[in-house]
């Protein structure tokens, strides 16, 4: 099954980063993440990370939302 | 600190669910969405997502369990294998997923194999697995099922195993492709209006690899994420579609989806696998939607080792109807067998063995219904 929520990177060695979810450590590896820093929210499935959570797109989606459901409100 | 608590804002719920409402009430008729994904039928389960809807909008779930779909013969070929090696003096360190584990055959699971004393381990993740390898001298091989998602892992282990020659790392690759899987629903008859499609296989695939789904046949989609609000928003975001007569991918998980996907897992997996024809369980044959190891890495197949003859043996039990709710034909309450005789403990099918089954799903969730 995925895993919804995004782990906090908290330590990178080589393709190899240590993710803390919500205080739970794991390793996962970061092969097909090119540029993960440190401090970044990453989507972990089986051992790897997928990918980075984008917060500002997250953001910006909800400002859509918004947006249609006031269309749709009126 | 990263703030995704709207995505737990029940006010914000009711809100999409008012607009739910009003989109469904012009739609008029009756509307079945699709999703593919065990994950997604946990976000609907446990949040009692059917029960919130307006008459008229159904939700239905297929194939989205890939170990449900993984067919017995493979589970028995990697059994016979395991026997075969043995005979040969070798003694394999067999791995794979705590749910592929008690999937249930007619010769029997990989958990009734360590039971008779072979070395099967549950691992969390190929690099797990991968991690044995290194630790050992006997053979390790993983026996791979998965969609997208954790196909990429698997490619991103083999490529290091190839680039380090380890000659004790190998895998069954059972790995599958999903929009392949959509196409034969669609063709084969199962009637939806909607897809919501899986957000952690989009991640991986992109909002493209949906893409030529909407062209050709019509189906309006939503890559959707795992919250409840991420689906309740899919399900709005594919109504106010139908109502406009529209069949495009809109990504609604656009905090992790973007529109090319992960290229460097993409990549990855085009130089490992090779598209083929497959088989699965319950379901058929489905053209182009299997992964198998490319011709100059079949050295880290455990099939291009072993040649063992399986038994034709029947795809689920007597009664059971795995198949119909894998293809989204119906729900597991419509199983006479569902929870009296067939329960996660006793287990008849694979869609009741696995986390991502439907029927478990269902179970574990039962007062929620
Ligand atoms: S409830 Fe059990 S027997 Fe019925 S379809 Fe599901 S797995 Fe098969």
């Amino acid at each position: 099954m995925c895993l919804a929520v995004p782990a906090k990177v908290v330590e990178i060695k080589g393709n190899i980063a240590i993710v803390d979810f919500g205080g739970v450590r794991r390793e996962a590896r970061i092969d097909f993440l090119r540029d993960v820093k440190i401090g970044d929210y990453v989507i972990v499935h089986t051992g790897f990370a997928i990918e980075k959570m984008d917060e500002k797109a997250a953001l910006e989606s909800l400002k859509a939302w918004e947006e249609i459901m006031s269309v749709l409100e009126e | 600190m990263l703030d995704l608590s709207i995505f737990e804002d029940k006010e914000f719920a009711q809100r999409i669910l008012i607009s739910i409402k009003r989109e469904s009430d012009k739609i008029g008729r009756e509307v079945k969405l699709m999703h593919v994904c065990g994950t997604h039928e946990d976000t609907v389960t446990r949040s009692g997502i059917r029960s919130l809807l307006p008459e008229n909008v159904k939700i239905m779930s297929g194939p989205g369990c890939p170990v449900c779909i993984t067919p017995a013969e493979d589970v028995a070929r990697m059994i016979a294998i395991m026997r075969k090696a043995r005979e040969e003096g070798e003694d394999i360190i067999l791995t794979t997923f705590g749910d592929m584990y008690k999937i249930p055959t007619a010769v029997g699971s990989f958990a009734d194999l360590r039971s008779q004393g072979f070395d099967v381990r549950i691992v969390y993740s190929i690099y797990d697995s991968y991690k044995i390898a290194l630790e050992n001298d006997k053979l390790v091989v993983h026996f791979s099922p998965g969609f997208e998602t954790t196909t990429a892992p698997a490619a991103g282990i083999l490529e290091e195993a190839i680039d380090e020659e380890r000659d004790n790392f190998k895998i069954y690759s059972v790995h599958r492709l999903t929009p392949p899987a959509v196409e034969v629903l669609v063709k084969q008859g199962t009637v939806f209006d909607g897809l919501i499609a899986p957000g952690h296989v989009s991640v991986i695939i992109g909002v493209k690899g949906w893409e030529h789904i909407s062209k050709e046949y019509g189906v309006p989609q939503v890559v959707a994420g795992f919250e409840p609000i991420d689906f309740l928003m899919g399900i709005l975001m594919l109504l106010r579609q139908i109502r406009k007569g529209e069949a495009k991918v809109e990504n609604e998980y656009t905090r992790v989806v973007r529109y090319e996907g992960n290229v460097e897992a993409q990549r990855s997996i085009e130089r490992i696998f090779n598209v083929v024809d497959a088989k699965w369980r319950a379901l058929g044959v489905f053209p182009k939607s299997g992964l198998e190891l490319k011709k100059e890495f079949s050295d880290y197949e455990i099939r291009s080792f072993y040649d063992v003859e399986v038994p034709k043996m029947p795809e689920v039990e007597k009664g059971c109807i795995c198949g119909a709710v894998l293809r989204g034909l119906a729900l597991p309450t419509q199983c006479p067998l569902f929870g009296k005789v067939c329960t996660p403990r006793n287990p008849v099918g694979p869609c009741m063995v696995s986390y991502e089954g439907t029927c478990q799903i269902f179970y574990k969730y039962g007062s929620l219904l």
